[in-house]
C-alpha cells in the first residue's frame, strides 16, 4: 500500500525527516507516535501530497508520488492538524464544494454527502455554518471531508487534538469504524490513542524512525522477551512454588513471576525469548493443570517510548 | 477542468458573501460617479467633445479598476494559506493551474461586473453627445483586459505570502513600478525608452482603448501579461511544496 525508501526532508538547512524507509501493507491502523517536532506532521504532509520529500522515493498503492502525484491524491484523505474549513460555508456546501473537487459527479455527491454526514453524525449540523461548529463538530467535518470520495487511504494528523475526553471517546469509535475500510495512518504524541486504535506502531524520534511494529513486537524487540500472562488452575494437590519449578524446567522459559494467586487459581508472568504460548498451555493441560488465561502481556506503551527515546538519547 | 469549475464557482461565492465584495463595489461606483462629474463634466467640459469627454472618463475608471483589482485579488490565495484551506487544495486531485485560474477568473467575472455597473455614464455621454457604441465597447475592453493584468499581478503576489498585507505591498509595488515605466520613457533616450514603453502598463497601451481604438497590439500586451504572472503565481505554488 505505501512504500517508503531512505525519504528525507529538509526545511534549509534544517533535517527535518529521515532518511526513513519502511513499507506499509493495506487494511487496519498504523500510527506513528513521538514527541512535538519528531517529524510525524511533515511525514503525513509527505504522504499526502502536501509537500515533496528533498529526497527518495514515495509510493502509495503502487503509484509514485513524484512522477503521479494527481493520481495518487484521488487515492488519498488527509485531515491536517487543523480542519481544512472554510468559515463562510455551511456543513453541507462545504462537504459538496470537498466531494466535487476530489472528483465526485454532481449528480453522486449528495447522496454521497447524506451518507457521510450520517456516519459521522453531522446530519444535525448541515445547515450550520463551521465557524459556528464547536470543536469537536469541526473535527467531524474534518473526517467526513477526509472520506468522502471513499480513498484507500486516511491521513489523519492528531485528531482527537483538543477534544474534551467524551469527543475523544467518541472519534475513537469512529476511527475503529473507519478501519473496516480503509487503511488509516494517525499520528498522535498520545499513547493510549495510537495504543488503543492502531495494529502496527512507528516510534519517531527527531526525524528518525526508531521502531516499528505491533505494541508486543516492539516490546519483544527492545527487551529482547515475550512476556506472557498466564492464567492456570492448578491441579489438585498441587502447589503454586511446584506449579513455578515446572513452567521454569519448560524449553524457552528464561523467568516465571508470581503476580497474583486465589485459591488454586493462579496468574503468573512468563518471559521466554519467543511466544511459546502453544507449546506452554500444552505442557500444561498434559500436567492436569487448566489454562484459563493465555496472552502476550506487553509492556504498557509509555513505558516503552520512554525506553526508546532513553536508548536513543543514551 | 473539473477543479477548475468548482474553485471558480466557490470563489465567486465567497466574493458575494463577503462584505469586502460589496465594499468594493459601492467604493468604485461611487467615486466614478464622483470623478466623472468633477473631472469628465467638469468646469471645461462645454470646451471639449463628447469623445474627449468619454475618453477621460475611461482614463479615472482606468485607476479605479487597477486599485479594485488589486484588491479584490491579494486575497485569494493569501487567505487559503492563513485559514489554513490551502492543504485541502494541495491534496485534492486538482492541479496546481486550476486553482490559479479558476481564482482568477472569479475575481474577473467579479471585477468586470462592478466595472459594467459605471455603464450609465458612458450611455449620457452616447444619448447626449456623439460617440459610438464601438467606442464604449473598446473603452470597457481596455477596462477588463486592465484589470485582468493587475488581477494576475495580484494572484501572483497573493501566492508568495500568508499575510494579505504583504501581499497589497507587493503587488502594488508592482504594478506602481509598470505604471512608472511610462513617464520613465518620456525622460530617457532610446532605445530603453522605447523598451519601457513598451513594458508600461498604461500610457501607451491603454490610450487607444481610451480613445476607443482597438489595437491588437494591446491586446496582446495585456493578454501576455496576464499569461505571464499567472504562469508565476502556478510555479510559486508548486515551488511552495519543495520548501
Amino acid at each position: 500500500m505505501i512504500q517508503l525508501t531512505e525519504v528525507r526532508k529538509y526545511f534549509g538547512e534544517k533535517r527535518a525527516l529521515g532518511p526513513v524507509s519502511f513499507e506499509i501493507e493495506p487494511g487496519g491502523a498504523v500510527g506513528f507516535l513521538g514527541l512535538n517536532g519528531a517529524g510525524k506532521t511533515t511525514l503525513l504532509r509527505i504522504l499526502a501530497t502536501d509537500l515533496h520529500p528533498s529526497a527518495g522515493e514515495v509510493e502509495i498503492g503502487g503509484v509514485s508520488v513524484a512522477a503521479n502525484p494527481h493520481e495518487v491524491r484521488k487515492r488519498i484523505g488527509y485531515l491536517p492538524e487543523t480542519p481544512p474549513l472554510y468559515r463562510d460555508m455551511a456543513v453541507g456546501e462545504y462537504l459538496k464544494f470537498v466531494g466535487q473537487i476530489k472528483g465526485l459527479s454532481l449528480d453522486s455527491v449528495d447522496e454521497r454527502i447524506r451518507e457521510v454526514e450520517e456516519y459521522t453524525q453531522l446530519t444535525p449540523v448541515h445547515d450550520e455554518f463551521t465557524q459556528n461548529l464547536s470543536h469537536g463538530y469541526r473535527q467531524r467535518v474534518g473526517i467526513a471531508q477526509a472520506i468522502i470520495h471513499k480513498p484507500e487511504l486516511l491521513i489523519l494528523d492528531e485528531p482527537t487534538k483538543g477534544l474534551d475526553p467524551v469527543q475523544v471517546l467518541e472519534l475513537r469509535g469512529l476511527i475503529m469504524r473507519l478501519k473496516e475500510e480503509h487503511t488509516i495512518l494517525v499520528s498522535s504524541h498520545v499513547l493510549t490513542e495510537i495504543s488503543q486504535t492502531c495494529d502496527q506502531v512507528f516510534v519517531l524520534n527527531q526525524g528518525e524512525l526508531i521502531a516499528s511494529g505491533s505494541e508486543d513486537e516492539i516490546s519483544a524487540n527492545l527487551t529482547g522477551t515475550y512476556r506472557i500472562i498466564l492464567g492456570a488452575r492448578m491441579a489438585p494437590d498441587t502447589q503454586a512454588e511446584g506449579l513455578i519449578q515446572f513452567i521454569r524446567k519448560l524449553p524457552d522459559i528464561t523467568s516465571v513471576e508470581m503476580v497474583q494467586q486465589d485459591g488454586q487459581l493462579l496468574t503468573l508472568s512468563v518471559e521466554s525469548p519467543s511466544d511459546c504460548r502453544g507449546s506452554l498451555s500444552r505442557s500444561l493441560v498434559k500436567s492436569g493443570h487448566d489454562v484459563v488465561r493465555l496472552e502476550l502481556g506487553s509492556n504498557e506503551l509509555e513505558n516503552l517510548f520512554v525506553e526508546l527515546l532513553g536508548q536513543k538519547v543514551s | 477542468m473539473n477543479g477548475l469549475r468548482v474553485i471558480f464557482q466557490r470563489e465567486i461565492n465567497a466574493y458575494l458573501r463577503s462584505s469586502v465584495g460589496y465594499v468594493v463595489a459601492a467604493t468604485v461606483l461611487m467615486l466614478n460617479g464622483l470623478l466623472f462629474y468633477t473631472q469628465a463634466l467638469g468646469p471645461e467640459a462645454e470646451a471639449r467633445v463628447s469623445g474627449q469627454v468619454l475618453a477621460i472618463f475611461f482614463y479615472t475608471a482606468s485607476g479605479l479598476t487597477v486599485i479594485a483589482s488589486l484588491v479584490l485579488s491579494v486575497r485569494l490565495i493569501a487567505e487559503e494559506r492563513q485559514l489554513g484551506t490551502q492543504v485541502l487544495l494541495n491534496t485534492s486531485p486538482v492541479r496546481d493551474w486550476e486553482i490559479v485560474v479558476g481564482k482568477f477568473l472569479a475575481a474577473l467575472l467579479f471585477i468586470t461586473g462592478i466595472t459594467l455597473t459605471t455603464l450609465y455614464m458612458p450611455l449620457m455621454i452616447l444619448v447626449n453627445g456623439k460617440v459610438s457604441i464601438t467606442q464604449i465597447l473598446v473603452g470597457y475592453s481596455g477596462l477588463v483586459l486592465l484589470g485582468a493584468a493587475v488581477l494576475a499581478i495580484g494572484v501572483f503576489a497573493t501566492s508568495l505570502t500568508r499575510s494579505q498585507l504583504v501581499a497589497t505591498a507587493v503587488g502594488a509595488g508592482i504594478t506602481a513600478v509598470m505604471f512608472l515605466f511610462w513617464p520613465l520613457s518620456t525622460v530617457v533616450d532610446p532605445p530603453m525608452s522605447r523598451v519601457l514603453s513598451a513594458l508600461a502598463l498604461h500610457g501607451r497601451h491603454f490610450s487607444g482603448f481610451q480613445q476607443g481604438l482597438l489595437h491588437t497590439r494591446d491586446v496582446f500586451y495585456y493578454l501576455a501579461v496576464t499569461y505571464f504572472f499567472l504562469l508565476l503565481a502556478t510555479k510559486v505554488l508548486e515551488a511552495k511544496r519543495w520548501e
